[in-house]
C-alpha cells in the first residue's frame, strides 16, 4: 500500500515577528514494514537557516529559522511511503507480563536497554499510583503481556469518550481519568502510563491515520489529520503498535512518523517565536491512496 | 572574653577542642583574638557584621515568602581548617570532580557504563536530568564540569565525608567571597598572622578556564552570566559574580540566536557570545529543544551548542551526576574509570530500584533519610524516624511502586563549630561546601568554602532556607600566603579602553526608567513638601488661594485626583489634608512616593550588577523614612509627612550625586540622565503652565512658592533682590540655559546624550526619537519671554509661553515611545506546539 501525504502546517501572526525558530519531526520513519520512498519539505517565506540532525529516538529532525520580518510562515512536508502488512505475534503466545516486567528491573540486559528507556516516566507522564489502579483489571496474574495490553486497549477505547473539546494539549492524565474523555493523544498517553505503571515498556507513535470515505461519497482532501497511538514491546518479538483510539492493532492504515516516551518528544513541528503578538496555527494533513 | 562554653556536644566531632578539652592549634589564632575583646567586644563584632551585611546589600531569597531579599546571615567566628588536613580534602575533591565528569562524558555519549553493568541502566536513561537532545554533542574540551560544588560534613570519628554534590550549578562560591571581605576587614590582624589562604586566585582561575572554553580565536572572548532573574534565590550572588569576574550579566531574552550562533541584544546591535556561565536550569535552556514552557532560556541554544558555536558552563545535562543514587555506585565507577579507590567516601547511600537495598532500607526506615533518587525541584528529604505508622505504610507502598525514584542515606552526626549567639560562644552542627573549577589539566581547588550552621543542634538540615547561618572557613597555609588580584598580572600591557562592553537593551531600558522614577519621587516631594507647608494651620489658611495651582501641577501629574475649587477650598481642608498624606504614605496610590520608591527599589534589585555599592545603599535606605508609617496616615502628623518628605529629598539628591560622580560617561549613563530630564521637563512644564494658567498668576507669593518648589529661590535673590517678578522667575525656570532646574537647560542635556547615542549605522535620516526632540527644542529656543511682559494681567494662559508648555508636555511622551521603539525594543517569546488534531474512528 502506498500513500502520498502532504501536512501543511501555517502560522498566522497578529504582528510582525523578528525571528522564529522551529524544530519539526515529518519525515516518515522507515521500519520493518514502512519505506519512506521520498520526503520534502517547503516552506513560505524561506527560511534563512535549515539544517537536520537524528534524534535519539531515530527520528530525523529539521531545524529551521527565519530570521527576517514575517507575519506569516507555512512548512509543507510531502513523503511518499510505501507500507506493507504488520505481521502481529498471537497475543495468547506471548510471555507474561510479569516475566517482561522483571526482565526490565535493574540490572537490565544489554540487548534491551533501547526498549528500558520507554520504562520510566518521561517529561508528560511521570508514574502515578491511580493509573496503575486502571491498568490492573486488564492484568491478571501470568495473562500474556499483549494479550493484556490488547485488552487494556479494548477498555480505553469503551470506557472513554472520543471528545476533542474535553481536553487541551496540557491536560493531565489523571483529569483524563476522571473525565473518561480526550481525544487520540490522550488516549495513547493513558495506554502508555498504564502499561509503564505496571513496569513494562511503552512508547508512543506520532504519524497519520488514512481515513475510509463513507460509502459512496468521494475522498475529500485536507480532513485527514495527524493521529497518535501507542507501542508495546514483545520479548522476541519488538515493539508491537496498537491504537487505543480505534481499538485495533495497526496495519495498512497508519502511517508511522516519529517515536519517543510521549508527545513532547515527538511534537510534528514546535516553534518559537520572537514577537508576532498573538498567533494563530493551522494544520492540514492529506493521506491519498496511490497505486504501487 | 570571658566563656568559652557550649552545650554539650557529646556525639559530635568538636572542631574546636580535641577530646582532652584543648583547643586545636589551628583555632588557636581565632580563639586568641577573641579573648583579648570582651563580650561587649566579640557583640560588635556580630553588630558590624550584620551591619556591612545590610549596608553592601547581601541578600538571598527565600521560595515561598513574598518578600524579596531576606538579609544573609554570617557569624564573624571563621571556620577554621589546618593546612594539612585540607590537602586531604582538596586530593579527594579533585579525584571526585574529576570522576563525575567522566561520568558525564560516558552518560552523553558511548555510555559504556550501563551497557557493562557498572551503572544502572535508570541512573542515566530514567533520570529526569537525562537530556536526551544533548547526547552525542561533542564538547571540544571534553569539561562538561567546569564547576563543582560538594557539600560535605565530619562524623564524629573525624572523617569527612561527601554528603552531596552539586554539578550543574553549584551556588554560593559568591557568598563565601562576600563572607571573606567582612571577616578580613572584622578581623584584619588575625587574619594576616594567621596566614589565610586567599580566594582571588580561584576566581582568577575560573577567568581562564572560561575564557578558554571560546570557541572563535578571538582575545578577549565575550562571557557572559545567565541569570533566571531577580526572583531566583541567589540573585545577588549572581549579580555580585558578574561584577566581580566582569562579565555581562543577562536573562534569557538579552540573548538571540542567529544562524546558530548566540549573540547579546545591545544598543549597537548584535554582540556575539562566546561563552556562557549559566544560572538557569539544565532543562530550561531552550524552549525548542527543552522544556518548551521555559520563559527563562534562549530558543536555539541547544542547536548552537550542538554546531560548536558557543560553549556553556556547566555543560547542558550536567545535573545527571549529582543524583543521590549516583553515589551509592561512585566506589565501583572510581575503580573502574580511574582505577582508583574513591579516596573521600560519601554518605552512605541505597537506591531502591535494586532489590536488596531496597530491602535494607525497608528494615532500617527509622534510622535512615529518605529522599528522591534523583535530584528533583521542590522535593524534600524526609526522616525515617518521624513517621507516623501510617506515613511510614504509604511512603513503603510508593517506593515499591516506583522502587528506582527512591534512595536512602545515613543520617550524620555533622561536626560541631563554635558560634557566636546571645553573648557568648555555642556549638553548632556545621557542614561546608567546596568549590572546584575545571583547568587545562584538571581541577583546581577554592582554598576556602562556604560553611553553613544549622539552626540548631537536633536540626537536621543545614540549609539557608531553614533559617541557618554562615560563616567564613579560613583554610590556613603553612608556607607564606600568595596575594593575588584578580585583576589580569600577565605581563602583556593592556590595551586601553575609554569604554565597557555595549549595553544591553533591556540593562538601558531599566536605566532609563531608573532615572525617571527617581525624578517623578523627588519632584512629587518637593510640590507635596511645599503644599503641605501651605495647607498646614500655622499658615492659618491665609494663601489659600496661592494653594490652587499647586494642586493643580498635583493633579496634572497624576498625584492627586481632584482639586476642590477656590471656594470650597477652606471647608474642604481637613479631606484635603488627607489626600496630601495618601499622596505621600499610600502604597495602593499609583504615583504616591511610597509607589515610586518602590518602583526605584524594584529596578535598583535588576540592576544590581550596573550600580556601585554606595548607589545601592543609597537606594536600598531611601524607604526607610517611609518605614515607621503605615498606608493609611489619617493619623499621620503634618510635621511628621514633612520631616519624611525633605528626608527623601536629600536621600534622592545624594543618588544623583553618586550617579553623576561614579558613573562614567558611557551609554549607562546616557540613558539614566535622559530619564531623568524628560521627567523634569514633564515636572517643570507643568508647574509653571498651573501657575500661568492661575488667576493669581503675578501674585509675589505664588511666584515665591513656584521658585521653592523649583529650587531656584536663591538663584533668584542673587539676581533679582527683588519681590519675585512674573516675566524674571519664567525666564529662569524656562529659558536660562545656567538653570540646572530650568527647561533649557533639560533640553540642552537631552541634545548631548542624542549626540552619542548609536544610530543606524550609515544612516543619515534622523531617528524618530531625534525628530521629535528637534521640533519641541527648537520651539523652546525661538520662545519671546519678554512677551510675558506685555501681556494683560489676567490672560496669562493666552500666551505663546502658556502654548509652548503645553506643546512640550505633549511631546514628552512622544520621545518615551520613539526612545523605546528605538532601543529598549526587545519582543516578547512565545511558543507553539501543534497537537495532533485527531481523527475519529470512522
Amino acid at each position: 500500500m502506498n500513500y502520498r501525504i502532504t501536512h501543511r502546517t501555517t502560522y498566522a501572526y497578529s504582528s510582525r515577528v523578528v525571528v522564529s525558530h522551529h524544530a519539526a519531526r515529518l519525515r516518515p520513519r522507515d521500519t520493518e514494514t514502512q519505506r519512506c520512498l521520498e520526503f520534502s519539505l517547503s516552506f513560505d517565506p524561506e527560511p534563512d537557516l535549515l539544517t537536520e540532525h537524528t534524534d535519539s529516538f531515530g527520528n530525523l529532525v529539521s531545524c529551521f529559522s527565519v530570521q527576517k520580518l514575517h507575519k506569516h510562515f507555512e512548512v509543507i512536508s510531502r513523503s511518499l511511503v510505501s507500507l506493507m502488512p504488520v505481521l502481529q505475534p498471537d497475543p495468547l503466545q506471548t510471555p507474561p507480563w510479569e516475566s517482561v516486567a522483571a526482565m526490565f528491573r535493574d540490572p537490565v540486559a544489554v540487548d534491551l536497554l533501547d526498549p528500558c528507556q520507554f520504562v520510566f516516566g518521561s517529561p508528560l507522564l511521570i508514574h502515578e499510583m491511580p493509573l496503575r489502579d486502571f491498568a490492573l483489571p486488564s492484568f491478571s496474574k501470568g495473562r500474556p503481556v499483549l494479550a493484556a495490553t490488547a485488552d487494556l486497549c479494548r477498555r480505553i477505547y469503551r470506557e472513554f469518550v472520543f471528545d476533542p473539546k474535553a481536553t487541551t494539549i496540557s491536560t493531565p492524565l489523571n483529569e483524563v481519568l476522571e473525565k473518561k474523555r480526550g481525544v487520540c493523544q490522550d488516549f495513547a498517553h493513558l495506554a502508555i502510563a498504564s502499561l509503564r505503571a505496571m513496569g513494562l515498556p511503552a512508547r508512543y507513535i506520532s504519524g497519520y491515520l488514512r481515513t475510509h470515505p463513507p460509502a459512496g461519497k468521494p475522498r475529500l482532501q485536507g480532513v485527514d489529520a495527524s493521529h497518535a497511538w501507542a507501542s508495546c514491546f514483545v520479548p522476541g518479538f519488538g515493539w508491537v503498535d496498537f491504537d487505543p483510539t480505534n481499538n485495533c492493532f495497526t496495519s495498512l492504515d497508519h502511517i508511522a512518523v516519529a517515536i519517543g516516551r510521549d508527545f513532547s518528544d515527538v511534537s510534528p513541528v514546535r516553534g518559537i517565536i520572537t514577537g508576532g503578538g498573538r498567533h494563530t496555527v493551522g494544520v492540514g494533513v492529506d493521506v491519498e491512496p496511490v497505486a504501487s | 572574653m570571658s566563656r568559652l562554653d557550649g552545650p554539650e556536644t557529646r556525639g559530635h566531632y568538636d572542631e574546636l577542642r580535641d577530646a582532652s578539652g584543648k583547643v586545636r592549634p589551628h583555632y588557636e589564632p581565632v580563639i586568641a583574638d577573641l579573648q583579648r575583646r570582651d563580650t561587649a567586644g566579640v557583640k560588635r563584632l556580630a553588630d558590624t557584621t550584620r551591619r556591612l551585611l545590610a549596608e553592601r546589600g547581601v541578600t538571598f531569597n527565600i521560595y515561598d515568602d513574598k518578600g524579596l531579599d531576606t538579609p544573609w546571615k554570617m557569624d564573624p567566628v571563621p571556620f577554621v581548617i589546618s593546612a594539612r588536613e585540607w590537602e586531604g580534602i582538596e586530593k579527594a575533591l579533585i579525584q571526585r570532580a574529576t570522576l563525575l565528569n567522566a561520568i558525564l562524558n560516558d552518560s552523553y555519549g558511548p555510555q559504556q557504563l550501563i551497557r557493562d553493568g557498572s551503572m544502572p541502566a535508570a541512573l542515566v536513561l530514567g533520570q529526569p536530568a537525562y537530556l536526551r537532545p544533548c547526547h552525542g554533542i561533542k564538547l571540544p574540551n571534553a569539561k562538561p564540569l567546569q564547576v563543582y560544588g560538594a557539600d560535605l560534613a565530619r562524623s564524629p570519628d573525624g572523617q569527612w565525608w561527601v554528603i552531596s554534590d552539586r554539578t550543574q550549578i553549584p551556588t554560593g562560591s559568591g557568598y563565601a567571597l562576600e563572607n571573606r571581605l567582612i571577616t578580613s576587614r572584622l578581623l584584619p590582624d588575625v587574619f594576616r598572622d594567621a596566614r589565610v589562604r586567599r580566594l582571588a586566585g580561584f576566581f582568577r582561575q575560573m577567568q581562564q578556564s572560561l575564557a578558554a572554553l571560546a570557541p572563535r580565536p578571538v582575545e578577549e572572548p565575550r562571557v557572559v552570566l545567565l541569570t533566571p532573574g531577580p526572583y531566583n534565590e541567589t540573585y545577588f550572588e549572581q549579580a555580585y559574580l558578574a561584577r566581580y569576574l566582569g562579565y555581562t550579566l543577562v536573562e534569557g531574552e538579552d540573548l538571540t540566536v542567529r544562524d546558530d550562533r548566540v549573540y547579546l541584544k545591545t544598543l549597537n546591535g548584535l554582540e556575539p557570545v562566546d561563552v556562557i556561565l549559566r544560572r538557569v536550569d539544565d532543562d530550561f535552556c531552550d524552549p525548542l529543544e527543552l522544556r518548551n514552557d521555559s520563559m527563562l532560556g534562549v530558543p536555539g541554544l541547544v542547536r548552537a551548542v550542538r554546531a560548536g558555536n558557543v560553549s556553556l558552563g556547566n555543560a547542558l545535562g550536567s545535573g545527571l551526576a549529582e543524583a543521590p543514587a549516583m553515589m551509592a555506585f561512585l566506589p565501583g565507577l572510581c575503580r573502574k574509570l580511574l582505577g582508583s579507590e574513591l579516596l573521600m567516601p560519601s554518605v552512605a547511600t541505597w537506591w531502591c530500584g535494586q532489590e536488596r537495598p531496597r530491602g535494607e532500607v525497608e528494615k532500617n526506615l527509622d534510622r535512615l533519610v529518605i529522599k528522591s533518587a534523583f535530584r528533583v525541584r521542590g522535593r524534600e528529604a524526609c526522616f525515617g524516624g518521624r513517621l507516623t505508622g501510617a506515613e511510614r505504610a504509604a511512603l513503603a507502598e510508593r517506593m515499591r511502586f516506583a522502587p528506582d525514584r527512591w534512595a536512602a542515606q545515613e543520617k550524620i552526626a555533622f561536626s560541631t563549630a563554635p558560634v557566636w549567639e546571645d553573648g557568648h560562644l555555642v556549638h553548632k552542627p556545621v557542614s561546608i561546601r567546596v568549590y572546584l573549577v575545571a583547568t587545562k589539566d584538571g581541577y583546581m581547588v577554592m582554598p576556602g568554602a562556604l560553611t553553613r550552621v544549622a539552626a540548631s543542634m537536633d536540626s537536621p538540615l543545614v540549609s539557608m532556607q531553614k533559617g541557618g547561618t554562615s560563616k567564613d572557613t579560613w583554610v590556613l597555609s603553612e608556607g607564606p600566603v600568595e596575594n593575588v588580584t584578580l585583576l589580569s598580572t600577565t605581563s602583556t600591557p593592556v590595551e586601553l579602553r575609554r569604554t565597557g562592553h555595549n549595553l544591553g537593551s533591556r540593562v538601558a531600558n531599566h536605566l532609563y526608567w531608573l532615572g525617571r522614577y527617581a525624578e517623578r519621587a523627588e519632584s512629587s516631594a518637593r510640590l507635596l513638601r511645599s503644599t503641605l507647608l501651605r495647607c498646614s494651620p500655622e499658615s492659618g489658611m491665609s494663601e489659600t488661594p496661592l494653594l490652587l495651582p499647586l494642586l493643580e501641577a498635583l493633579k496634572s501629574l497624576t498625584v492627586l485626583d481632584d482639586v476642590p475649587d477656590a471656594a470650597s477650598l477652606a471647608s474642604q481642608q481637613e479631606q484635603l489634608e488627607a489626600r496630601l498624606l495618601e499622596a505621600v504614605f499610600d502604597a495602593n496610590h499609583p504615583t504616591s512616593i511610597r509607589s515610586s520608591v518602590a518602583h526605584i527599589q524594584r529596578i535598583g534589585v535588576l540592576l544590581r550588577d550596573r550600580i556601585s555599592i554606595d548607589t545601592w545603599r543609597v537606594i536600598s535606605q531611601l524607604g526607610d523614612a517611609l518605614d515607621a508609617y503605615d498606608n493609611t496616615p489619617s493619623v499621620t502628623p503634618m510635621s511628621d509627612a514633612l520631616n519624611v518628605l525633605t528626608r527623601i529629598i536629600l536621600e534622592l539628591a545624594s543618588f544623583h550625586g553618586l550617579a553623576k560622580e561614579n558613573m562614567t560617561r558611557a551609554q549607562g549613563w546616557m540613558f539614566l540622565d535622559m530619564g531623568h530630564r524628560i521627567e523634569r521637563t514633564v515636572y517643570i512644564c507643568e508647574l509653571l503652565r498651573a501657575g500661568l494658567r492661575s488667576a493669581d498668576a503675578e501674585n509675589p507669593s505664588l511666584l515665591e512658592a513656584i521658585l521653592e518648589v523649583g529650587d531656584s529661590t536663591i538663584t533668584y535673590r542673587n539676581r533679582y533682590s527683588l519681590l519675585p517678578q512674573l516675566a524674571a522667575v519664567y525666564d529662569l525656570l524656562m529659558l536660562d540655559e545656567q538653570n540646572p532646574r530650568g527647561l533649557r537647560f533639560q533640553f540642552e542635556r537631552i541634545r548631548q546624550q542624542f549626540e552619542h547615542l548609536p544610530h543606524e549605522l550609515n544612516s543619515a535620516l534622523l531617528t524618530p526619537a531625534m525628530r521629535v526632540f528637534l521640533e519641541n527644542s527648537t520651539r523652546l529656543q525661538l520662545c519671546d519671554p519678554t512677551e510675558l511682559a506685555r501681556v494683560e494681567p489676567g490672560a496669562w494662559s493666552q500666551t505663546q509661553v502658556a502654548r509652548l508648555l503645553t506643546q512640550l508636555i505633549e511631546a514628552m511622551p512622544v520621545l518615551n515611545d520613539a526612545l523605546t521603539a528605538g532601543y529598549f525594543a526587545h519582543s516578547t517569546i512565545s511558543s507553539s506546539d501543534d497537537a495532533p488534531a485527531d481523527t475519529p474512528s470512522s
